[in-house]
Protein backbone atom coordinates (compact mmCIF):
# COMPACT_ATOMS: atom_id res chain seq x y z
CA UNK A 1 0.00 0.00 0.00
CA UNK A 2 1.09 3.64 -0.54
CA UNK A 3 3.06 5.35 2.16
CA UNK A 4 0.62 7.49 4.14
CA UNK A 5 0.92 11.27 4.10
CA UNK A 6 -1.60 12.14 6.75
CA UNK A 7 -1.92 10.20 9.97
CA UNK A 8 -4.69 10.95 12.45
CA UNK A 9 -4.46 9.49 15.96
CA UNK A 10 -7.54 9.37 18.18
CA UNK A 11 -6.67 9.26 21.88
CA UNK A 12 -4.02 11.34 23.58
CA UNK A 13 -2.95 8.76 26.16
CA UNK A 14 0.41 7.03 26.27
CA UNK A 15 -0.37 4.92 23.18
CA UNK A 16 -1.40 7.91 21.08
CA UNK A 17 1.53 10.00 22.26
CA UNK A 18 4.04 7.19 21.72
CA UNK A 19 2.78 6.60 18.18
CA UNK A 20 3.16 10.26 17.21
CA UNK A 21 6.66 10.43 18.69
CA UNK A 22 7.83 7.15 17.15
CA UNK A 23 6.56 8.13 13.71
CA UNK A 24 8.80 11.18 13.82
CA UNK A 25 11.69 9.20 15.31
CA UNK A 26 11.35 6.76 12.40
CA UNK A 27 11.52 9.64 9.92
CA UNK A 28 7.84 10.04 8.99
CA UNK A 29 7.53 13.53 7.53
CA UNK A 30 3.84 13.68 6.65
CA UNK A 31 1.14 15.35 8.76
CA UNK A 32 0.32 13.97 12.22
CA UNK A 33 -2.85 15.02 14.04
CA UNK A 34 -3.39 13.84 17.62
CA UNK A 35 -6.92 14.16 18.99
CA UNK A 36 -7.35 13.78 22.75
CA UNK A 37 -10.23 14.22 25.12
CA UNK A 38 -8.23 14.97 28.25
CA UNK A 39 -7.16 18.55 28.98
CA UNK A 40 -3.40 17.94 29.11
CA UNK A 41 -0.56 16.51 27.06
CA UNK A 42 -0.06 12.73 26.85
CA UNK A 43 1.21 11.34 30.16
CA UNK A 44 2.07 8.07 31.91
CA UNK A 45 -0.59 6.53 34.11
CA UNK A 46 1.40 3.93 36.12
CA UNK A 47 2.72 6.45 38.67
CA UNK A 48 -0.86 7.56 39.45
CA UNK A 49 -1.41 4.61 41.77
CA UNK A 50 2.16 4.71 43.11
CA UNK A 51 4.42 7.78 43.43
CA UNK A 52 1.63 10.27 42.70
CA UNK A 53 -0.53 9.34 45.69
CA UNK A 54 2.45 9.74 47.99
CA UNK A 55 3.29 13.16 46.56
CA UNK A 56 6.48 11.85 44.92
CA UNK A 57 5.55 12.78 41.34
CA UNK A 58 4.23 15.96 39.78
CA UNK A 59 2.31 16.58 36.56
CA UNK A 60 5.48 17.53 34.70
CA UNK A 61 7.30 14.32 35.61
CA UNK A 62 4.40 12.27 34.20
CA UNK A 63 4.55 13.91 30.78
CA UNK A 64 5.59 11.65 27.95
CA UNK A 65 7.28 14.56 26.18
CA UNK A 66 7.89 18.17 27.21
CA UNK A 67 5.39 20.84 26.19
CA UNK A 68 7.51 22.25 23.34
CA UNK A 69 7.98 18.86 21.75
CA UNK A 70 4.79 18.65 19.72
CA UNK A 71 5.22 21.99 18.03
CA UNK A 72 8.88 21.35 17.33
CA UNK A 73 8.05 18.00 15.79
CA UNK A 74 5.14 19.32 13.76
CA UNK A 75 2.51 17.26 15.59
CA UNK A 76 -0.91 18.96 15.58
CA UNK A 77 -2.57 18.56 18.95
CA UNK A 78 -6.34 18.85 19.18
CA UNK A 79 -6.83 18.52 22.95
CA UNK A 80 -10.11 18.54 24.84
CA UNK A 81 -11.72 17.33 21.65
CA UNK A 82 -13.59 14.07 21.29
CA UNK A 83 -13.78 12.09 18.07
CA UNK A 84 -17.44 11.13 17.65
CA UNK A 85 -17.67 9.54 14.19
CA UNK A 86 -15.53 7.81 11.59
CA UNK A 87 -16.51 7.94 7.92
CA UNK A 88 -14.51 5.08 6.40
CA UNK A 89 -15.49 5.92 2.83
CA UNK A 90 -14.61 9.62 2.95
CA UNK A 91 -11.76 8.80 5.39
CA UNK A 92 -12.68 11.49 7.86
CA UNK A 93 -13.04 11.68 11.62
CA UNK A 94 -15.81 13.91 12.98
CA UNK A 95 -15.14 15.83 16.17
CA UNK A 96 -17.52 17.01 18.88
CA UNK A 97 -17.18 20.60 17.66
CA UNK A 98 -18.38 19.62 14.20
CA UNK A 99 -14.96 19.68 12.59
CA UNK A 100 -14.00 16.97 10.09
CA UNK A 101 -10.42 15.73 9.98
CA UNK A 102 -9.28 13.76 6.94
CA UNK A 103 -6.82 10.85 7.14
CA UNK A 104 -4.88 8.39 4.98
CA UNK A 105 -4.28 6.28 8.07
CA UNK A 106 -6.22 6.42 11.30
CA UNK A 107 -4.85 5.09 14.60
CA UNK A 108 -7.38 4.37 17.34
CA UNK A 109 -5.71 4.71 20.73
CA UNK A 110 -8.83 5.38 22.78
CA UNK A 111 -7.75 3.15 25.66
CA UNK A 112 -10.01 1.86 28.38
CA UNK A 113 -12.02 3.32 31.21
CA UNK A 114 -12.60 2.16 34.76
CA UNK A 115 -15.40 -0.37 35.06
CA UNK A 116 -18.25 1.18 37.08
CA UNK A 117 -19.63 -0.63 40.09
CA UNK A 118 -23.27 -1.55 40.14
CA UNK A 119 -24.12 -1.01 43.78
CA UNK A 120 -26.73 1.29 45.28
CA UNK A 121 -25.02 4.57 46.13
CA UNK A 122 -22.36 4.23 43.43
CA UNK A 123 -22.82 7.84 42.28
CA UNK A 124 -22.02 9.46 45.62
CA UNK A 125 -19.26 12.06 45.82
CA UNK A 126 -16.75 10.00 47.75
CA UNK A 127 -16.94 6.89 45.60
CA UNK A 128 -13.67 7.23 43.73
CA UNK A 129 -12.12 5.61 40.68
CA UNK A 130 -8.54 5.79 39.49
CA UNK A 131 -7.96 6.17 35.78
CA UNK A 132 -6.73 9.68 35.03
CA UNK A 133 -4.84 12.51 36.62
CA UNK A 134 -8.01 14.20 37.88
CA UNK A 135 -9.07 10.97 39.62
CA UNK A 136 -5.61 10.61 41.13
CA UNK A 137 -5.64 14.15 42.44
CA UNK A 138 -9.01 13.58 44.10
CA UNK A 139 -7.81 10.34 45.68
CA UNK A 140 -4.59 11.94 46.87
CA UNK A 141 -6.60 14.67 48.60
CA UNK A 142 -8.73 12.06 50.37
CA UNK A 143 -5.69 10.06 51.50
CA UNK A 144 -3.98 13.17 52.81
CA UNK A 145 -6.76 13.66 55.37
CA UNK A 146 -6.10 10.24 56.91
CA UNK A 147 -9.09 8.28 58.12
CA UNK A 148 -10.38 5.02 56.69
CA UNK A 149 -11.01 3.85 53.16
CA UNK A 150 -12.63 0.77 51.73
CA UNK A 151 -11.21 -0.50 48.45
CA UNK A 152 -13.48 -2.59 46.24
CA UNK A 153 -11.38 -4.98 44.19
CA UNK A 154 -8.22 -6.91 45.01
CA UNK A 155 -6.51 -6.43 41.65
CA UNK A 156 -3.32 -4.49 40.95
CA UNK A 157 -4.85 -1.03 41.16
CA UNK A 158 -6.69 -1.83 44.39
CA UNK A 159 -3.56 -3.29 45.99
CA UNK A 160 -1.30 -0.44 44.85
CA UNK A 161 -3.74 2.07 46.30
CA UNK A 162 -3.86 0.02 49.51
CA UNK A 163 -0.05 0.14 49.75
CA UNK A 164 0.12 3.89 49.13
CA UNK A 165 -2.68 4.50 51.63
CA UNK A 166 -0.96 2.45 54.33
CA UNK A 167 2.31 4.28 53.70
CA UNK A 168 0.33 7.47 54.39
CA UNK A 169 -1.16 6.05 57.57
CA UNK A 170 -4.68 5.59 56.24
CA UNK A 171 -6.70 2.60 57.48
CA UNK A 172 -7.60 0.25 54.64
CA UNK A 173 -10.02 -2.60 54.10
CA UNK A 174 -9.95 -4.39 50.74
CA UNK A 175 -13.10 -6.19 49.62
CA UNK A 176 -12.73 -8.91 47.01
CA UNK A 177 -15.55 -10.95 45.48
CA UNK A 178 -13.30 -13.88 44.65
CA UNK A 179 -11.77 -16.31 47.13
CA UNK A 180 -8.35 -14.79 46.59
CA UNK A 181 -6.55 -11.67 45.41
CA UNK A 182 -5.39 -11.05 41.82
CA UNK A 183 -7.68 -13.89 40.77
CA UNK A 184 -7.65 -13.11 37.05
CA UNK A 185 -3.98 -12.27 36.67
CA UNK A 186 -1.68 -14.05 39.10
CA UNK A 187 -0.87 -17.50 40.43
CA UNK A 188 -2.06 -18.82 43.77
CA UNK A 189 1.36 -18.55 45.49
CA UNK A 190 1.82 -14.97 44.33
CA UNK A 191 -1.67 -13.99 45.47
CA UNK A 192 -1.04 -15.65 48.84
CA UNK A 193 2.22 -13.73 49.17
CA UNK A 194 0.56 -10.38 48.52
CA UNK A 195 -2.23 -11.18 50.96
CA UNK A 196 0.33 -11.84 53.70
CA UNK A 197 2.41 -8.85 52.70
CA UNK A 198 -0.55 -6.50 52.95
CA UNK A 199 -1.74 -8.08 56.20
CA UNK A 200 1.76 -7.43 57.60
CA UNK A 201 1.31 -3.79 56.66
CA UNK A 202 -2.01 -3.60 58.47
CA UNK A 203 -4.49 -3.94 55.61
CA UNK A 204 -7.74 -5.67 56.49
CA UNK A 205 -9.36 -8.02 53.95
CA UNK A 206 -12.81 -9.40 53.23
CA UNK A 207 -12.42 -12.11 50.61
CA UNK A 208 -15.30 -13.91 48.98
CA UNK A 209 -17.40 -10.92 49.94
CA UNK A 210 -20.47 -9.39 48.33
CA UNK A 211 -21.26 -5.71 48.71
CA UNK A 212 -24.95 -5.05 49.15
CA UNK A 213 -25.02 -1.29 49.46
CA UNK A 214 -23.08 1.90 50.08
CA UNK A 215 -24.60 3.39 53.19
CA UNK A 216 -25.03 7.12 52.79
CA UNK A 217 -25.39 10.26 54.82
CA UNK A 218 -25.50 13.76 53.25
CA UNK A 219 -24.60 12.49 49.76
CA UNK A 220 -21.55 10.71 51.06
CA UNK A 221 -20.77 7.09 51.67
CA UNK A 222 -20.20 6.46 55.35
CA UNK A 223 -20.04 2.70 55.21
CA UNK A 224 -20.07 -0.37 53.02
CA UNK A 225 -22.60 -3.09 53.84
CA UNK A 226 -21.74 -6.70 53.01
CA UNK A 227 -24.04 -9.63 52.34
CA UNK A 228 -22.94 -11.15 55.64
CA UNK A 229 -24.59 -8.21 57.38
CA UNK A 230 -21.29 -6.63 58.33
CA UNK A 231 -20.98 -2.86 57.98
CA UNK A 232 -17.55 -1.39 57.27
CA UNK A 233 -17.49 2.29 58.22
CA UNK A 234 -15.33 4.50 55.99
CA UNK A 235 -14.55 8.03 54.83
CA UNK A 236 -14.32 7.11 51.16
CA UNK A 237 -14.62 4.14 48.82
CA UNK A 238 -12.16 3.40 46.02
CA UNK A 239 -13.28 1.17 43.16
CA UNK A 240 -10.72 -0.94 41.29
CA UNK A 241 -12.69 -3.63 39.51
CA UNK A 242 -11.06 -3.60 36.11
CA UNK A 243 -11.32 -1.61 32.92
CA UNK A 244 -13.44 -1.77 29.78
CA UNK A 245 -12.18 -0.90 26.29
CA UNK A 246 -13.42 2.33 24.72
CA UNK A 247 -14.29 0.70 21.43
CA UNK A 248 -17.66 2.41 20.82
CA UNK A 249 -16.29 4.56 18.00
CA UNK A 250 -14.86 1.49 16.27
CA UNK A 251 -18.06 -0.54 16.72
CA UNK A 252 -20.13 2.30 15.29
CA UNK A 253 -17.78 2.42 12.29
CA UNK A 254 -18.36 -1.29 11.67
CA UNK A 255 -14.84 -2.45 12.54
CA UNK A 256 -14.50 -5.99 13.85
CA UNK A 257 -14.56 -5.87 17.64
CA UNK A 258 -14.81 -8.39 20.45
CA UNK A 259 -14.17 -6.79 23.84
CA UNK A 260 -11.69 -4.51 22.06
CA UNK A 261 -10.88 -3.70 18.45
CA UNK A 262 -9.50 -6.78 16.72
CA UNK A 263 -6.12 -6.16 15.09
CA UNK A 264 -3.39 -8.19 13.41
CA UNK A 265 0.32 -8.35 14.18
CA UNK A 266 0.92 -4.93 12.68
CA UNK A 267 -1.99 -3.44 14.69
CA UNK A 268 -4.18 -3.18 11.57
CA UNK A 269 -7.96 -3.51 12.06
CA UNK A 270 -10.44 -5.06 9.64
CA UNK A 271 -10.11 -1.80 7.63
CA UNK A 272 -6.63 -1.61 6.04
CA UNK A 273 -6.48 2.16 6.63
CA UNK A 274 -7.38 1.96 10.32
CA UNK A 275 -5.08 0.72 13.07
CA UNK A 276 -5.75 0.27 16.79
CA UNK A 277 -3.26 -0.02 19.63
CA UNK A 278 -3.01 -0.05 23.40
CA UNK A 279 -5.76 -0.91 25.89
CA UNK A 280 -8.50 -0.65 23.25
CA UNK A 281 -7.07 -3.37 21.01
CA UNK A 282 -7.33 -7.15 21.04
CA UNK A 283 -4.18 -8.40 19.42
CA UNK A 284 -2.54 -11.66 18.45
CA UNK A 285 0.08 -12.94 20.87
CA UNK A 286 2.40 -14.93 18.63
CA UNK A 287 4.33 -16.63 21.41
CA UNK A 288 1.11 -17.97 22.96
CA UNK A 289 -0.87 -18.60 19.79
CA UNK A 290 -3.84 -16.67 21.12
CA UNK A 291 -5.32 -13.19 21.09
CA UNK A 292 -5.59 -10.94 24.10
CA UNK A 293 -6.46 -7.42 25.19
CA UNK A 294 -3.58 -6.28 27.37
CA UNK A 295 -3.69 -3.28 29.67
CA UNK A 296 -0.02 -2.50 29.99
CA UNK A 297 2.59 0.00 28.93
CA UNK A 298 4.98 -2.54 27.33
CA UNK A 299 2.09 -3.70 25.15
CA UNK A 300 1.28 -0.24 23.86
CA UNK A 301 4.93 0.54 23.17
CA UNK A 302 5.30 -2.68 21.19
CA UNK A 303 2.20 -1.85 19.15
CA UNK A 304 3.24 1.78 18.62
CA UNK A 305 6.45 0.39 17.13
CA UNK A 306 4.44 -1.92 14.86
CA UNK A 307 2.40 1.01 13.57
CA UNK A 308 5.35 3.35 13.12
CA UNK A 309 7.24 0.59 11.27
CA UNK A 310 4.25 -0.17 9.01
CA UNK A 311 3.73 3.51 8.13
CA UNK A 312 7.38 4.18 7.34
CA UNK A 313 8.11 0.98 5.44
CA UNK A 314 10.42 -0.44 8.09
CA UNK A 315 10.48 -4.19 8.71
CA UNK A 316 8.00 -5.32 11.36
CA UNK A 317 9.58 -5.52 14.83
CA UNK A 318 10.16 -8.92 16.39
CA UNK A 319 7.36 -10.16 18.72
CA UNK A 320 8.08 -9.36 22.37
CA UNK A 321 7.33 -11.31 25.52
CA UNK A 322 4.35 -9.64 27.21
CA UNK A 323 5.32 -8.24 30.59
CA UNK A 324 4.06 -6.08 33.42
CA UNK A 325 5.18 -4.60 36.70
CA UNK A 326 3.65 -3.44 39.95
CA UNK A 327 5.14 -1.69 42.98
CA UNK A 328 3.65 -2.19 46.43
CA UNK A 329 5.45 -0.91 49.54
CA UNK A 330 9.10 -1.75 48.96
CA UNK A 331 8.22 -4.77 46.84
CA UNK A 332 8.77 -4.81 43.12
CA UNK A 333 6.78 -7.36 41.16
CA UNK A 334 7.68 -8.11 37.57
CA UNK A 335 5.79 -10.61 35.45
CA UNK A 336 6.98 -11.91 32.10
CA UNK A 337 4.80 -14.05 29.86
CA UNK A 338 1.15 -14.93 30.22
CA UNK A 339 0.01 -16.61 33.40
CA UNK A 340 -2.27 -19.47 32.35
CA UNK A 341 -3.99 -21.95 34.56
CA UNK A 342 -3.09 -25.61 34.73
CA UNK A 343 0.67 -25.60 34.14
CA UNK A 344 3.25 -26.84 36.63
CA UNK A 345 4.73 -24.31 39.05
CA UNK A 346 8.27 -24.12 40.43
CA UNK A 347 9.18 -21.65 43.15
CA UNK A 348 12.70 -20.30 43.39
CA UNK A 349 13.79 -18.25 46.37
CA UNK A 350 12.20 -17.56 49.72
CA UNK A 351 8.71 -16.15 50.11
CA UNK A 352 9.38 -15.29 53.75
CA UNK A 353 12.30 -13.09 52.63
CA UNK A 354 10.10 -11.24 50.12
CA UNK A 355 12.36 -12.48 47.36
CA UNK A 356 11.21 -15.29 45.13
CA UNK A 357 9.97 -16.17 41.67
CA UNK A 358 7.15 -18.42 40.51
CA UNK A 359 7.91 -20.18 37.22
CA UNK A 360 5.05 -21.49 35.10
CA UNK A 361 5.93 -24.46 32.92
CA UNK A 362 4.44 -26.63 30.22
CA UNK A 363 6.80 -29.58 30.14
CA UNK A 364 10.20 -27.92 30.04
CA UNK A 365 8.92 -24.91 28.16
CA UNK A 366 8.75 -21.74 30.29
CA UNK A 367 5.41 -19.97 29.91
CA UNK A 368 5.60 -17.23 32.54
CA UNK A 369 7.57 -16.00 35.53
CA UNK A 370 6.24 -13.91 38.38
CA UNK A 371 9.25 -12.34 40.09
CA UNK A 372 9.11 -10.64 43.48
CA UNK A 373 12.20 -8.53 44.11
CA UNK A 374 14.00 -10.91 41.72
CA UNK A 375 15.11 -8.94 38.66
CA UNK A 376 17.49 -11.63 37.37
CA UNK A 377 14.75 -14.28 37.38
CA UNK A 378 12.40 -11.87 35.62
CA UNK A 379 14.85 -10.84 32.95
CA UNK A 380 16.11 -14.37 32.30
CA UNK A 381 12.53 -15.59 32.07
CA UNK A 382 11.50 -12.82 29.69
CA UNK A 383 14.35 -13.73 27.40
CA UNK A 384 13.86 -17.49 27.59
CA UNK A 385 10.20 -17.01 26.68
CA UNK A 386 11.00 -14.70 23.75
CA UNK A 387 13.53 -17.18 22.39
CA UNK A 388 11.19 -20.17 23.02
CA UNK A 389 14.05 -21.95 24.81
CA UNK A 390 13.62 -24.90 27.16
CA UNK A 391 14.75 -24.90 30.79
CA UNK A 392 16.11 -27.44 33.27
CA UNK A 393 12.97 -27.81 35.33
CA UNK A 394 14.64 -29.73 38.16
CA UNK A 395 17.29 -27.02 38.71
CA UNK A 396 14.97 -24.02 38.54
CA UNK A 397 14.23 -24.12 42.25
CA UNK A 398 17.90 -24.31 43.22
CA UNK A 399 19.28 -20.88 44.08
CA UNK A 400 22.83 -22.23 43.83
CA UNK A 401 22.38 -22.68 40.10
CA UNK A 402 22.47 -19.27 38.44
CA UNK A 403 19.69 -18.39 36.03
CA UNK A 404 22.03 -18.35 33.07
CA UNK A 405 22.60 -22.09 33.53
CA UNK A 406 18.90 -22.95 33.32
CA UNK A 407 18.66 -22.76 29.58
CA UNK A 408 18.87 -26.08 27.76
CA UNK B 1 11.47 18.34 12.67
CA UNK B 2 15.00 17.26 13.42
CA UNK B 3 14.68 14.68 16.19
CA UNK B 4 18.10 15.54 17.54
CA UNK B 5 17.10 19.10 18.32
CA UNK B 6 16.83 19.69 22.03
CA UNK B 7 13.31 19.97 23.40
CA UNK B 8 14.47 20.58 26.95
CA UNK B 9 15.34 24.20 27.14
CA UNK B 10 15.80 26.77 29.83
CA UNK B 11 15.96 25.45 33.33
CA UNK B 12 19.23 24.87 35.13
CA UNK B 13 22.65 23.78 33.93
CA UNK B 14 22.91 21.41 30.99
CA UNK B 15 25.38 18.76 29.93
CA UNK B 16 25.93 17.60 26.35
CA UNK B 17 25.24 13.95 25.73
CA UNK B 18 25.83 12.24 22.40
CA UNK B 19 23.60 9.26 21.64
CA UNK B 20 24.77 7.07 18.79
CA UNK B 21 22.21 4.82 17.17
CA UNK B 22 23.14 1.28 16.18
CA UNK B 23 23.44 2.41 12.54
CA UNK B 24 25.84 5.20 13.54
CA UNK B 25 23.42 8.14 13.47
CA UNK B 26 24.45 10.65 16.15
CA UNK B 27 22.14 12.80 18.26
CA UNK B 28 23.71 15.52 20.38
CA UNK B 29 21.36 16.64 23.12
CA UNK B 30 21.54 19.07 26.05
CA UNK B 31 20.39 17.18 29.12
CA UNK B 32 19.64 19.04 32.37
CA UNK B 33 21.97 18.12 35.23
CA UNK B 34 20.10 15.86 37.64
CA UNK B 35 18.00 14.07 35.04
CA UNK B 36 18.82 10.65 33.67
CA UNK B 37 20.48 9.75 30.39
CA UNK B 38 17.27 7.86 29.57
CA UNK B 39 15.04 10.94 30.10
CA UNK B 40 17.41 12.98 27.97
CA UNK B 41 16.82 10.60 25.08
CA UNK B 42 13.07 10.21 25.58
CA UNK B 43 12.38 13.91 25.99
CA UNK B 44 14.29 14.63 22.78
CA UNK B 45 12.82 11.70 20.85
CA UNK B 46 16.15 10.02 20.26
CA UNK B 47 15.26 6.60 18.80
CA UNK B 48 16.76 3.41 20.19
CA UNK B 49 15.75 3.68 23.84
CA UNK B 50 12.29 2.31 24.69
CA UNK B 51 12.16 2.85 28.46
CA UNK B 52 8.99 0.79 28.91
CA UNK B 53 8.91 1.17 32.68
CA UNK B 54 9.52 4.90 32.68
CA UNK B 55 12.79 4.75 34.57
CA UNK B 56 12.07 2.41 37.46
CA UNK B 57 14.86 -0.04 36.79
CA UNK B 58 12.30 -2.71 35.93
CA UNK B 59 12.62 -3.38 32.25
CA UNK B 60 16.14 -3.08 30.77
CA UNK B 61 14.70 -1.46 27.64
CA UNK B 62 16.91 1.60 28.16
CA UNK B 63 20.19 -0.26 27.68
CA UNK B 64 23.16 1.80 26.40
CA UNK B 65 26.88 1.23 26.02
CA UNK B 66 29.03 3.87 27.66
CA UNK B 67 32.04 4.39 25.37
CA UNK B 68 35.36 3.36 26.91
CA UNK B 69 36.79 6.79 27.92
CA UNK B 70 33.69 7.56 30.01
CA UNK B 71 33.31 4.28 31.86
CA UNK B 72 35.23 5.24 34.99
CA UNK B 73 33.33 8.47 35.44
CA UNK B 74 29.95 6.87 34.86
CA UNK B 75 30.67 3.87 37.07
CA UNK B 76 29.37 0.32 36.94
CA UNK B 77 25.92 -1.15 37.27
CA UNK B 78 25.08 -2.62 40.68
CA UNK B 79 22.18 -4.46 42.32
CA UNK B 80 18.96 -4.80 40.34
CA UNK B 81 20.46 -2.97 37.38
CA UNK B 82 23.25 -5.49 37.13
CA UNK B 83 20.80 -8.37 37.51
CA UNK B 84 18.66 -7.07 34.65
CA UNK B 85 21.61 -6.33 32.42
CA UNK B 86 23.04 -9.85 32.64
CA UNK B 87 20.32 -11.01 30.29
CA UNK B 88 19.96 -8.03 27.97
CA UNK B 89 20.98 -8.44 24.33
CA UNK B 90 24.51 -7.48 23.31
CA UNK B 91 25.87 -6.65 26.76
CA UNK B 92 29.50 -5.48 27.03
CA UNK B 93 31.78 -3.94 29.66
CA UNK B 94 30.22 -0.51 29.12
CA UNK B 95 26.61 -1.63 29.40
CA UNK B 96 24.36 0.41 31.67
CA UNK B 97 20.65 1.07 32.03
CA UNK B 98 20.41 4.69 31.02
CA UNK B 99 17.61 5.45 33.51
CA UNK B 100 20.14 4.72 36.25
CA UNK B 101 22.76 7.21 35.04
CA UNK B 102 22.09 10.66 36.42
CA UNK B 103 23.69 13.54 34.57
CA UNK B 104 26.23 15.55 36.54
CA UNK B 105 28.61 18.34 35.45
CA UNK B 106 31.32 15.74 35.20
CA UNK B 107 29.42 13.95 32.48
CA UNK B 108 29.32 16.93 30.09
CA UNK B 109 30.39 15.45 26.74
CA UNK B 110 29.29 11.87 27.54
CA UNK B 111 28.95 9.53 24.58
CA UNK B 112 26.72 6.45 24.66
CA UNK B 113 25.87 4.02 21.89
CA UNK B 114 22.67 2.07 21.59
CA UNK B 115 22.18 -1.66 21.03
CA UNK B 116 20.41 -3.00 17.95
CA UNK B 117 17.36 -4.03 19.95
CA UNK B 118 16.11 -3.30 23.46
CA UNK B 119 14.81 -5.84 25.94
C1 LIG C 1 -3.64 3.80 38.00
C2 LIG C 1 -3.02 2.96 36.92
C3 LIG C 1 -1.83 2.27 37.15
C4 LIG C 1 -1.24 1.50 36.15
N1 LIG C 1 -0.06 0.86 36.40
C5 LIG C 1 0.56 0.18 35.41
C6 LIG C 1 1.82 -0.44 35.63
O1 LIG C 1 2.40 -0.40 36.71
N2 LIG C 1 2.43 -1.08 34.58
C7 LIG C 1 1.83 -1.15 33.35
O2 LIG C 1 2.41 -1.72 32.43
N3 LIG C 1 0.62 -0.59 33.12
C8 LIG C 1 -0.04 0.06 34.13
N4 LIG C 1 -1.27 0.64 33.90
C9 LIG C 1 -1.91 0.45 32.58
C10 LIG C 1 -1.44 1.47 31.57
O3 LIG C 1 -1.40 2.74 32.13
C11 LIG C 1 -2.36 1.43 30.37
O4 LIG C 1 -2.16 0.19 29.74
C12 LIG C 1 -2.09 2.56 29.41
O5 LIG C 1 -2.39 3.80 29.98
C13 LIG C 1 -2.92 2.38 28.14
O6 LIG C 1 -2.67 3.47 27.28
P1 LIG C 1 -3.67 3.84 26.10
O7 LIG C 1 -3.10 5.07 25.50
O8 LIG C 1 -3.91 2.64 25.29
O9 LIG C 1 -5.05 4.16 26.79
P2 LIG C 1 -5.43 5.28 27.85
O10 LIG C 1 -4.33 5.50 28.78
O11 LIG C 1 -6.75 4.86 28.38
O12 LIG C 1 -5.59 6.58 26.97
C14 LIG C 1 -6.63 6.75 26.04
C15 LIG C 1 -6.88 8.22 25.85
O13 LIG C 1 -7.78 8.41 24.77
C16 LIG C 1 -8.76 9.37 25.13
N5 LIG C 1 -9.95 9.11 24.31
C17 LIG C 1 -10.78 8.04 24.38
N6 LIG C 1 -11.75 8.13 23.45
C18 LIG C 1 -11.53 9.28 22.77
C19 LIG C 1 -12.20 9.93 21.68
N7 LIG C 1 -13.28 9.38 21.11
N8 LIG C 1 -11.71 11.11 21.24
C20 LIG C 1 -10.60 11.66 21.81
N9 LIG C 1 -9.93 11.07 22.82
C21 LIG C 1 -10.39 9.90 23.30
C22 LIG C 1 -8.95 9.15 26.60
O14 LIG C 1 -9.50 10.29 27.22
C23 LIG C 1 -7.52 8.88 27.06
O15 LIG C 1 -6.86 10.07 27.33
C24 LIG C 1 -1.88 1.40 34.89
C25 LIG C 1 -3.10 2.07 34.66
C26 LIG C 1 -3.67 2.85 35.65
C27 LIG C 1 -4.98 3.56 35.39
S1 LIG D 1 13.56 2.57 31.78
FE1 LIG D 1 13.06 0.61 32.49
S2 LIG D 1 14.95 -0.05 33.31
FE2 LIG D 1 15.41 1.91 32.56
Amino acid sequence: MDRPQRVVIVGGGQAGGATAALLRAYGFDGAIVLIGEEPGLPYERPPLSKAWLKGQADADSLLLKPAGFYEEQGIDLLLQRTAVTIDRVARTVGLDDGRMVGYDRLVLATGSRARRIDVHGHDLDNVLYLRDQADAERLKAVLSTGGRIVICGGGYIGLEVAAAARDLGVEVTVIEQQQRLLARVASEPLAAFFLRHHLDHGVDFRLNAQITTFVQEDHKVVGVALATGELLPCDAVVIGIGAVPQDGLAIAAGLECDDGVIVDGSACTSDPCIFAIGDVSRRPVVLYDCSFRFESVPNLIEQAKQVAAAFTGRPAPRPETPWFWSDQYDTKLQIAGMVCRGGALVIRGDEAQNRFAVFHLKGNRLMAVEAVNSPAEFMAGKKIIADCRHVCVDKLGDLDVPMRDMII
Amino acid sequence: MDPSRSASRGVGPLAKVTYVEFDGTEHVVDVPVGTSVMKGAIRNNVPGIDADCGGHCSCATCHVHVVAPWRDKVGEATGAEQALLQFADGVDGGSRLSCQILITHDLDGLVVTMPEVQG
